[in-house]
């Protein structure tokens, strides 16, 4: 068998959030680093909404705004619960975001991945982008020690292997490194890129220059699943996707472009897309499964990042941060081994999870451990009962009919009851609150 | 032997659309590629450097963006890739580009050795002139072998390739002496993958790059909008035809079952016309 001679310190396999993090972190402390990516491009293969939060980037690059293609900083988020035909919700809007440094943006993986992909080159790092790794390759001892890839001419080696290969994760699942995914710990999320003129979309969301507004919604738009609706405003397109459970999609045998669509004509969504056009769609997994579906981290010759080890926090939909984070912090749990002139075992990689424990990624994701198992147990209650509820709330105290107003209070109370019964709502109030806390 | 493949990059024509009000081209966002007549003039040269030895150079005329095919092209197994780039090139026809580019590679004649063969390709899918092979070849002195569907053998000893060449009515097997310009077919073969090492190569060698003077360029009245007397008066989307051709299936018919089943076809587009006709056949 030919081999490559040339031996890298570290192979980061996937050029995503986590996998640029950390090959750009690891590369720009003058490690020699090798990056692959299956794509033809970094970012052909990568979907997100996208928001992209501000601080945890700055800690990598801490120059990105001068460069990196964002769209818009965020000033408005609303957060919504629908039902068939209305919306209730909160709005949030400050003035405040508006600042020097914002802190969230709109962005579009595509052209951002390829930006952090030239400053990942720039960094030192050599990146091969169409190749994708089929294997890892072991020293007789089970130590990983390089790859082999889809390419001929045989096995690249390295020091430590970085997998940043995504939410699937098929290179750990079958070098046995971690379980399969189930079901129930993914989400699939669709969306469409709607395109408009700037003006258009400045005029329909009350925002001008480079402002942005999202709009976050759960309800009966995931007909009875546990899912999320998106729509995110960039400079001249509008992000619309939704998002369900993989074991809801099957048992309920519904398919994602359908409940996209209902989402579109919803009467709520549909003004603020009319007229536009539809240029792209995609269609991604999520891990959803939270702190317990974490698998092990690190061993031998090797570490996870990013989504392939299940890092992102659904209450809070932040995905990418965790991800950068990973990256950036297994790369310094590799450079401080590596300094330390110590070799790349299970026992010296536990700095990696050391480290990550104490930042904010593992703390996030250990306050809401119970609350995928809650939201996906109860997914009806919380996602279709509670919204009819609301909404049906809302509409008694808004509409002024000549019912005597103590009596509409007693009917919206008597709905609640009547839905989830007494026991019913104290239960879900007091483990609702017990997952949040 | 040495081998110059001269490229193109090119928006995929694939992904390219019309402005429906302005008429003209809409090139934002749409991705580049490699000519793919281009890839069928690459492979044939890599098989040859392969089986005799040698080193492929790559060559493209274009802005400084035009590096990507280059290295798409070095990531294929190419020795060597020449970026040629200067806005004395900007707005170059077949012409213009034809010179730059013979001037080019007399110019890595010197410097990497003399080219036993030039590719190119067939033509190229934004301008389809296939001009610019035939006229680095006029231009460098070279025997030209276009639309070549197969290179038969070469023998390097003799100085002597032979190859056949698709004509209309069939194929031509032509004998050339070298050194010789040769624009590839599409179909006539597939382009590799590269091996790791070709990609790792790709992403880290440094691609030569010239301006008109560093190529030995002196005459820039030749290059460019100034050396090109070609005028584009105006770029236009035809009017999309409707009707497609009716296609009849003739195996195991007799000319009559034919016959009656083209008339068939006719008078159920037409049906206008079957009284009449029925009329005059009374």
């Amino acid at each position: 068998m030919q081999m490559i001679k040339e031996e890298f310190d570290a192979i980061v396999i996937g050029a995503g959030m986590s996998g640029n993090a950390a090959a750009y972190t690891m590369a720009s402390d003058g490690l020699k680093v090798l990056q692959l990516e299956r794509g033809e491009y970094p970012g052909s293969k990568n979907v997100q909404g996208a928001i992209m939060y501000a601080n945890m980037l700055e800690k990598i690059v801490p120059d990105f705004r001068d460069d990196a293609p964002l769209e818009r900083h965020l000033v408005e988020q609303r957060l919504w619960v629908m039902d068939e035909t209305s919306h209730t919700g909160i709005h949030y809007r400050s003035d405040d975001f508006n600042e020097v440094k914002p802190n969230r943006y709109t962005i579009i993986r595509a052209q951002f991945d390829k930006w952090f992909s030239r400053r990942v080159r720039g960094a030192g790092a050599t990146v091969l982008c169409e190749t994708t790794v089929t294997e890892l390759v072991r020293d007789a001892k089970g130590k990983v020690i390089g790859v082999r890839t889809d390419r001929a001419g045989g096995a690249i080696y390295a020091d430590v292997v970085v997998l940043a290969e995504g939410v699937c994760g098929l290179l750990g699942t079958r070098g046995g490194l971690r379980k399969m995914l189930k079901p129930e710990a993914v989400a699939l999320a669709v969306k469409e890129m709607h395109f408009l003129p700037e003006e258009v979309i400045e005029q329909r969301f009350g925002v001008k220059g480079s402002e942005g507004c999202v709009i976050e919604a759960v309800g009966t738009i995931s007909n009875g699943m546990a899912g999320l609706g998106f729509l995110y405003t960039n400079k001249e397109s509008i992000s619309l996707g939704i998002g369900c459970l993989v074991s809801d999609f099957a048992a309920k045998m519904e398919s994602p472009y359908a409940l996209l669509d209902a989402l579109k004509n919803h009467p709520s969504i549909r003004p603020l897309i009319a007229g536009s056009e539809v240029k792209e769609y995609a269609a991604h997994l999520i891990p959803e499964g939270g702190y317990k579906a974490i698998p092990q981290l690190f061993g031998d010759g090797w570490v996870v990042v990013g989504d392939a080890a299940q890092l992102n926090n659904a209450v809070h939909r932040e995905g990418s941060n965790l991800a950068m984070t990973s990256g950036r912090i297994a790369a310094e749990a590799i450079i401080q081994v590596k300094r330390r002139n110590d070799p790349m075992t299970k026992r010296n990689l536990a700095l990696y999870k050391t480290m990550l424990d104490k930042s904010f990624v593992v703390k996030d994701l250990r306050k809401y451990k119970d609350m995928p198992a809650l939201l996906h147990t109860n997914a009806r209650n919380f996602f279709t009962t509670y919204p009819r509820l609301m909404s049906q709330a809302a509409q008694n105290f808004m509409r002024v009919d000549g019912t005597p107003k103590i009596e509409k209070e007693k009917a919206t109370t008597a709905a609640f009851i009547k839905a989830r019964s007494r026991l019913g709502l104290v239960s879900d109030a007091i483990r609702l609150a017990l997952a949040w806390r | 032997m040495h081998i110059v493949v001269s490229i193109k990059q090119v928006p995929d024509s694939a992904q390219i659309r019309v402005h429906p009000v302005t008429n003209t081209i809409m090139r934002q966002g749409v991705p580049t590629i490699i000519n793919p007549y281009d890839l069928f003039a690459l492979e044939e040269a890599l098989r040859l450097r392969d089986a005799y030895g040698g080193e492929v150079t790559v060559l493209t005329m274009g802005p400084p963006m035009a590096e990507d095919c280059l290295r798409k092209a070095l990531g294929y197994g190419a020795d060597r890739a020449v970026l040629l780039t200067d806005r004395y090139f900007a707005g170059s026809d077949t012409l213009a580009t034809s010179f730059a580019l013979s001037q080019a590679i007399a110019k890595i004649g010197e410097m990497f050795g003399p080219p036993d063969v030039v590719f190119t390709g067939k033509q190229t899918i934004d301008g389809d002139t296939a001009q610019v092979g035939p006229g680095i070849a006029k231009r460098l002195d070279l025997f030209q072998l276009t639309y070549v569907a197969k290179i038969a053998s070469i023998d390097l000893a003799a100085r002597e390739i032979t190859v056949e060449r698709r004509c209309e009515g069939g194929t031509q097997k032509l004998k050339s002496r070298l050194p010789c310009l040769i624009t590839m077919l599409e179909g006539t073969n597939e382009m590799r993958r590269g091996s790791i090492e070709d990609a790792l190569c790709a992403a880290r060698s440094r691609i030569v790059k010239w301006s008109a003077a560093e190529a030995g360029i002196e005459d820039l009245t030749k290059c460019g909008l100034r050396g090109s007397p070609t005028v584009v008066k105006r770029v236009f989307a035809p009017t999309p035809r409707s009707q497609k051709a009716v296609q009849i299936d003739t195996a195991e018919k007799t000319l009559r079952d034919l016959a009656d089943e083209l008339i068939g076809a006719i008078f159920t587009r037409q049906p206008a016309l079957e009284p009449e006709l029925a009329f005059e056949a009374a």
